[in-house]
């Protein structure tokens, strides 16, 4: 088990650019370990990434590997899914990446229930040029481009793909790994578009800003925030208030996209 | 004055809150984000007296910009590399809707693969856009020529791109005289353009027109581009008045007896200026305006000195032609009796020029009368 991981991390790479403290990390082993467990053949897995602090984890992965343009890593991967859908593909994205500038493509690839695996590394905050708010930071807190608290409110990124059309709908966080692993194994067996937001600590662009603490702070708080879907249905919305649900928030079964095309040509 | 020592980014945003605009679009990029981070401080301090719209990409930044400038607002935002690539459509537009928009782009190399090295690529590959491009050469010329992209904007409604190198300028600190608001408002005062949206006036802008009418348009912006060059020159000269120092839309160093003329654009122009010295009988052309290119004033400023060679360093590639200076430069020599041979040394992508380069590449082309270009690498 250990040595096969080792075998899908492109160790020459190594060490990573992350800061001290950071969840990419974490995050990315999550993902390695979730691959593993799915079973599937290294050559028949493709990561694509975009562009920012989280995207650099396509870098460090040993399977065919695409860096793209900002927000655009969904486009790129409903592109190579229709030419060879017998891959497997996972989709690692930041918040300011695939919901502000990706947001249309976000929606788009929900719509269509197009069955790529998207990770979308959740740490409220564009990190790579140093801590600007994104479409995830939630109200009040501070940022570069919001020096005195953001004004504006947050996305609920599952929300807005279930709305779209998404079929599964997952949230873990960097402070339960195991658990992150497991969700991301799921959206991985899952048919259709699966979205897995993973909740991620930035010590340096957000913590340091909002005064959160360094990670160990911050992962402290992410898992006393994290509250079981199961566990959730047993407390009332007061107790609710403030905390995240966190597990498969929602699977549905429905057709999937390159199949259904695929199924269609010569029907006309 | 008072002199601060700020990076060329910092600069480009004082100069921004100095005019005094009324919105201000934001979307961070390396290595342009310095530039609304300052601009977001002055807003939170009140400084800024302003909005500052937050956007979701570079796109909807100039789109925002747009809607704002046709309500008569003054509008800011700036961006680099993939961003203006990204705002390609929009960069059309605005100029097509006759916006006075001024945007800072940082110059960063365009992928694939990833690249964050300074590569003037980005914007000159937007020459045919409509708008007004303006290089700087330091964080003095980032600040002065922000004050007078929106003079010339505003008076010839059309948009203007204040263009400088990333790193070599935007993070370089360095000595700048910055005026205060009062005396900046001495030199622009309030904007009174004619906005273009107007309450109880409603009228359709920027809607479907005609090939014919189309084809007077783009006459038209034409037309009053070619007006940019002696402008910036009027302009100037009130810009001394008030500041003590001026600009030209081409500026020659030329030692008595120089045959041959370095001819270049952006950072690159300061580190040539720094290493004309010790280059015996060797000139510089540092090309400030880039849109409109100024034909007119180089041709003159060749013959004038009978410069027998020219040496241009672009900073970019137009693959499959060569460096985007060097072949504008030979479309403006196109007729003149004494054509001067040109030579095109090319650091595309990244590569930093050095004193040994530029010696090199001025002993190769001396007596060398056939035209021809050069790859960076190949002088390291
Ligand atoms: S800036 Fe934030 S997200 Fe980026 S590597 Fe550092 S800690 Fe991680």
């Amino acid at each position: 088990m250990e040595q096969l991981t080792q075998d899908f991390l492109r160790t020459k790479k190594l060490p990573h650019i992350w800061c001290p403290g950071c969840g990419n990390g974490i995050v990315t082993a999550a993902l390695v370990r979730a691959i593993e467990r799915a079973g599937y053949n290294q050559q028949d897995v493709v990561i694509v990434s975009g562009i920012g602090c989280s995207s650099r984890a396509a870098g460090y992965l040993n399977f065919n590997t695409l860096h793209t343009t900002h927000g655009r890593a969904l486009a790129f991967a409903t592109g190579l899914k229709m030419a060879r859908p017998e891959l497997k593909l996972f989709v690692i994205m930041g918040d300011g990446d695939c919901s502000a500038i990706g947001g249309n493509h976000f929606i788009h690839a929900a719509r269509r229930n197009i069955d790529l695996n998207a990770v979308i590394i959740n740490n409220h905050i564009y990190g790579m040029t140093g801590g600007q708010h994104s479409p995830l930071t939630p109200t009040g807190m501070k940022a570069t481009t919001a020096p005195g608290g953001t004004l504006e409110r947050p996305f609920d990124l599952l929300e807005l793909a279930r709305g779209a059309g998404a079929t599964f709908g997952a949230r873990g966080n960097a402070a339960q790994p195991r658990q992150l692993e497991q969700l991301i194994s799921r959206a991985a067996n899952h048919k259709g578009f699966s979205v897995v937001e993973a909740l991620s600590q930035c010590p340096i662009a957000y913590g340091r800003r909002n005064k959160l603490g360094g990670a160990v702070e911050m992962l402290r708080e992410m898992k006393d925030k994290a509250v079981s879907v199961e566990k959730a249905s047993t407390m009332d919305v007061d107790e609710l208030k403030d905390k995240t649900l966190s597990g498969v928030i929602y699977s549905v079964d429905a057709p999937e996209f390159s199949e259904e095309y695929y199924r269609s040509i010569g029907k006309a | 004055m008072p002199f601060e020592v700020v990076s060329g980014s910092q600069a480009a945003a004082i100069a921004v809150q100095r005019v005094g605009v009324d919105l201000v679009a934001a979307y961070p990029i390396t290595p342009q984000t310095a530039i609304v981070e300052t601009l977001a401080n002055y807003d939170a301090k009140g400084e800024l007296g302003c909005d500052f719209v937050s956007v979701e990409s570079e796109y909807s930044a100039l789109a925002c910009c747009n809607g704002a400038a046709a309500a008569g607002a003054r509008v800011f935002t700036a961006t680099a590399s993939h961003g203006l690539a990204y705002m390609h459509e929009m960069i059309h537009w605005c100029s097509g809707a006759r916006l006075p928009i001024v945007m800072v782009n940082v110059n960063r190399a365009i992928g694939a693969p990833w690249c964050l090295d300074p590569d003037q690529g980005d914007s000159l590959s937007q020459r045919d856009t409509g708008w007004m491009q303006i290089y700087c050469s330091g964080a003095q010329e980032v600040f002065d020529t922000v004050l007078q992209a929106y003079r010339l904007s505003e008076e010839l409604l059309l948009p203007c791109m204040v263009v400088f190198d990333g790193f070599y300028i935007s993070h370089t600190y360095e000595a700048v005289d910055i005026p205060d608001k009062e005396q900046v408002s001495k030199f622009i005062g309030p904007s009174n353009f004619k906005a273009q949206v107007v309450p109880g006036e409603p009228g359709n802008i920027q809607g479907i027109i005609p090939g014919e009418i189309q084809h007077q348009l783009v006459k038209k912006r034409s037309e009053t581009m070619m007006f940019a060059p002696s402008l910036f020159e009027e302009l100037n000269k009130s810009f001394e008045k008030i500041f003590g120092r001026c600009y030209r839309a081409v500026e020659v160093v030329a030692p008595i007896g120089a045959k041959t003329a370095i001819f270049t654009a952006g950072a690159t122009a300061e580190t040539v200026r720094w290493c004309l010295p010790k280059m015996e009988g060797t000139a510089m052309i540092q090309l400030r305006m880039f849109r409109p290119f100024p034909a007119e004033q180089i041709r003159s400023i060749i013959e004038k000195n009978n410069f027998e060679r020219i040496v241009v360093i672009d900073r970019n590639c137009s693959v499959g032609v060569g460096g985007i200076l060097a072949q504008e430069l030979k479309a403006a020599l196109y007729g003149m009796s004494k054509l001067p041979a040109v030579h095109d040394l090319i650091l595309a992508g990244g590569i930093d020029l050095t004193g040994e380069m530029l010696g090199q590449m001025v002993e190769e082309s001396d007596g060398n009368v056939k035209t021809g270009y050069k790859w960076g690498d190949e002088l390291l």
